[in-house]
């Protein structure tokens, strides 16, 4: 039953990678495009995940649950930018971490003051529980599957509206050169609100739909953030190319670390220790592989910027 | 020739499609001040980097006082005495005139982990320092920030920073940029006084202080060094005509 | 071009933080600044010194508790100052280094409690209930941990350092969480507190007075390195690192160096942490603790010698009175700081010593 153990794994690397590239093109594109680093994307995702399950609760329809969360992550994002985040811009990294981990404090606690501390329920539609039977007798959970076909799909969305449209003309102008998409009279604060909105829409779809597979709380945000970020230090910062490739690495890597490191272990150790070894290490073992990419290229492997 | 001291030799370095440097080779030797110059975009930034240290050149080498230096960072080239000089006011701003010329002195004496001993009353320090800030005429400014300077007291630090290094060369990026003509003239001054002790690779715009300081002349246009000679020669030769009437609205 | 590019994005990075640094050398210029400045400094340190001692001779043992808790952060502040404020490097990762000292001491006092050896092969290792002993390995472990992340970390400027930082430090924080000897996710309790010869750490003045002592040090120690040469080198790292190398002094070694020392500090702190609340846990090695820490450092006043105690004053402070207050006090301090970063960008000290020269 190896092969099905691998297929499956492979798949739920896949899906975990689909998800932190939801996360991680948002984050790598306000940095690529306002040269921003932005701690409290996890926060949007945290939303997305609250507006989908209370909307879901009340109306019954995951669907309508689901716009209403990527619209209140949006919503969300739009007006952090509009309030807090345009005044950043142009202040050191310093201030720009310390002034959106206070915003992480202000999502988080507001949040547990509305919602409560204990966590929400979510979960996927009916519709889309079960199982499917793959090639190799793989059973795989339909959802997950959804899964990746949205990842999948929002790539190539994100890929053409950055290579098709307009908008994405401008996105990449702006990473380019700054200064020239103002010389070309693109309304560059629009633009910037428009582009951190995206962004933030983007995180709360996965919060969403991540949140009907785990459970909803307050700092759910964290841990993914945290990922994301590993994701495009590989992938090279402001490269959208670099998250995709990136996310998929860690997604799989991790996954994959988590079963087969402990099994591994078994061969030459008692089965007890054999787990707690395995475990530990494979916690690391995605900080490891950005370690070794680093020392090889510390720009990360696919970097926009030089 | 026995007396040269900072030598370039076959440099190339290509950034994507542009050839920035094509094929350059240049001597300085002691007792001279070389100038380099050549319209906007002609690669004399890439060529300053070659030297300096903070782009490698494709092909080609760079040696110092007989020492091959190419493939050496920037802070060794500086400890084996290659002064330099920005074109853009690179000081921190807010530290002493002293502070800042104390950098090189320091490197030049030991390594920097040496936690203890106050700097403010190291004369080990102090007096190498002061001596580079008298060579600019500068010493009665030691204490003032630097932000509380002139733009030509400025320029005069940038060198005495390279001073404290003891070089045994000088590279000048457009020291006279954005002087004023009696700026301009100060530091005309006191780089040709300069020029015996140690000789100076100088890139400027301003023609004036390049004919008046240089011995010889390079011109650079598109990569490659088109001409050489002393300024008279370099006045009168066609091609710089023509690639400075072509390139400039002068 | 790689290189000059890179190198200034980091000094557009430090430049906020550098503009503290520049008090250096330039004392003989100190004008009438300094008495308001020396005032605060000493009024400061005087009433962390002489609050405890009144509470505790009037049986109020919790707040001299309290005021070890803020020495011990104040000086955990004070080792990330040393890495922000002087050097630059905005470290997201400094809990790594405070929940290692932690755990230095929570495994050595587990092992000694136990008469277990922490390790039989290849030679036997015994825990160690001795504080000289577990501050000792305190910091030359977190010395050694600093270094290995620091060199590769060191390597990136600007946003790659703030998140390599953090992730590395993420990655300690699941590997305690996940490694199951020593509590796991569940922390480790030290049952009695590590001793030193002579006199009884357990009594929580003479604890507090180690502890202030430390932050003494620490401080002291800052001090004393930032006059030197190579206290030097780093300022101008922080303020120019172009400029540095071409005086001669290459950066990268003289940033690792700061790195490692800060990282020392912190762990030192961690360990009299762990100590004082007769646990450690994951909690101790988490990224809100570095965010915090961080906050500490800018609530302060970036770069300056009393920044942190200030910073770490006022955080415990609120911590305390708006923790009484309401359960959701982090929302007001996410508002606080907020405004702090927006709008104040001295720091507490800006405000009450008046800001430094040359800003």
């Amino acid at each position: 039953m190896s092969v099905t153990l691998l297929i499956e794994q492979l798949l739920n690397g896949v899906q975990l990678g689909t998800m932190l590239f939801l996360m991680a093109s948002g984050l790598t594109l306000v940095f690529g495009v306002m040269g921003l680093i932005n701690l409290a994307h996890g926060s949007f995702y945290m939303v997305g995940a609250y507006a989908t399950a209370a909307v879901t609760a009340s109306t019954g329809s995951f669907l309508i649950g689901l716009s209403a969360g990527i619209a209140a992550a949006a919503l969300a994002g739009a007006l952090v930018e509009l309030i807090v985040i345009r005044r950043l811009y142009h202040r050191p990294h310093l201030d720009q971490v310390l002034a959106t981990f206070a915003l992480i404090l202000i999502f988080s606690e507001g949040t547990r003051w509305i919602f409560g501390s204990s966590p929400l329920l979510l979960s996927p539609p009916s519709w889309l529980t079960g199982f499917v039977t793959l090639p190799g007798d793989t059973r795989y959970p339909i959802y997950r599957l959804m899964l990746i076909g949205v990842g999948i799909a929002i790539s190539i969305a994100l890929y053409l509206l950055i290579s098709r449209t307009r908008l994405g003309m401008r996105i990449r102008a702006g990473e380019s050169d700054r200064e020239m998409i103002g010389a070309l009279g693109v309304n560059i604060s629009k633009l910037y609100t428009l582009v951190f909105a995206l962004g933030a829409g983007l995180a709360g779809l996965a919060g969403a739909l991540v949140g009907a597979l785990q459970s909803v709380q307050v700092g759910m945000g964290e841990p993914v953030l945290i990922l994301a970020f590993v994701v495009i230090v590989i992938g090279g910062i402001g490269s959208i190319k670099g998250a995709l490739f990136g996310a998929l690495l860690v997604g799989i890597v991790d996954t994959l670390g988590r079963v087969y490191l402990p099994i591994f272990f078994r061969a030459f150790m008692p089965p007890s220790e054999a787990t707690g070894v395995g475990a530990a290490l494979a916690a690391m073992l995605i900080y490891i592989l950005m370690a070794v990419i680093l020392a090889f290229k510390p720009k990360g492997l696919f970097s926009a910027h030089d | 020739m026995s007396d040269v001291v900072l030598s370039l030799q076959k440099l190339y370095k290509r950034f994507g499609a542009l050839q920035a440097t094509d094929d350059v080779s240049l001597e300085l030797r002691a007792g001279e001040i070389h100038a380099l110059i050549g319209p906007n975009g002609a690669g004399k930034s890439t060529l300053i980097g070659q030297i300096a240290g903070n782009i490698r050149p494709d092909e080609g080498s760079v040696y110092l006082a007989g020492c091959e230096i190419t493939g050496m960072s920037i802070a060794q080239r500086a400890r084996l005495g290659l002064g330099r000089s920005f074109q853009v006011s690179s000081l921190a701003e807010p530290l002493s005139v002293m502070r800042n010329v104390m950098m090189g002195v320091q490197a030049l004496q030991s390594h920097s982990f040496r936690f203890w001993k106050p700097v403010a009353r190291d004369r080990q320090l102090l007096d190498p320092a002061y001596a580079a800030l008298e060579r600019m005429q500068l010493s009665h400014r030691a204490w003032t920030p630097m932000y509380e300077l002139s733009h030509g007291e400025r320029r005069q630090v940038e060198v005495a920073c390279a001073l404290a290094l003891k070089p045994r060369a000088l590279l000048l990026d457009e020291p006279m940029a954005g002087l004023g003509p009696e700026g301009s003239a100060k530091l005309t001054e006191l780089l040709e006084a300069l020029k015996l002790e140690v000789p100076i690779l100088l890139i400027e715009h301003d023609m004036e202080a390049v004919f008046r300081l240089a011995d010889r002349i390079s011109v650079l246009v598109s990569g490659s060094v088109i001409a050489h000679g002393d300024s008279q020669a370099i006045r009168q030769d066609p091609r710089v005509r023509e690639a400075y009437l072509g390139d400039s609205d002068a | 071009m790689t290189n000059t590019t890179s190198m200034s994005k980091n000094s557009a990075l430090s430049n906020n933080s550098a503009r503290g640094v520049a008090d250096g050398a330039e004392a003989s210029k100190a004008s009438s600044h300094f008495n308001r400045k020396g005032l605060v400094q000493m009024a400061l340190l005087g009433l962390l010194l002489l609050l405890p001692v009144a509470a505790y001779f009037s049986g109020q043992i919790y707040y001299v508790n309290l005021a070890s808790r803020i020495t011990i952060i104040a000086m955990a502040a004070v080792g990330l100052n040393l890495a922000i404020g002087y050097g630059g490097m905005v470290s997201f990762g400094h809990a790594a280094y405070f929940g290692l000292g932690g755990y230095v001491a929570g495994i050595s006092a587990y092992h000694a409690f136990d008469f277990t050896p922490f390790m039989t092969w290849p030679f036997s290792v015994p825990g160690s209930d001795n504080l000289l002993v577990v501050w000792l390995v305190a910091a030359v472990l977190c010395a050694l941990l600093a270094l290995a992340i620091g060199a590769i970390s060191l390597r990136t400027t600007g946003v790659y350092f703030i998140m390599i930082t953090l992730a590395f430090a993420q990655m300690i924080y699941y590997f305690a969480n996940s490694w199951p000897t020593y509590g796991g996710e569940d922390g480790l309790p030290i049952y009695i507190r590590n001793t030193l010869p002579l006199v009884d750490s357990s009594n929580a003045l003479t604890y507090f007075l180690i502890c202030f002592t430390g932050l003494v040090l620490a401080m002291a120690i800052t001090s004393r390195l930032m006059k030197s040469r190579f206290g030097a080198a780093l300022t101008m790292a922080c303020l120019n690192d172009v400029r540095l190398a071409t005086a001669g002094i290459n950066p990268y070694p003289i940033r690792l160096v700061a790195f490692v020392i800060s990282a020392a500090i912190t762990g030192l702190a961690g360990a009299l942490y762990a100590d004082l609340n007769g646990f450690v846990s994951p909690a101790m090695l988490s990224w809100h603790f570095s965010g915090e820490l961080m906050v500490i450092v800018i609530l302060g006043g970036v770069g300056r010698l009393y920044g942190p105690l200030a910073g770490a004053v006022l955080f415990v402070m609120m911590e305390t009175l708006l923790g009484g207050f309401t359960q959701y006090w982090q929302l007001f301090l996410g508002l606080v700081l907020l405004g702090v970063v927006l709008f104040a960008k001295h720091g507490v000290m800006g405000w009450l010593a008046g800001r430094e020269r040359n800003e």
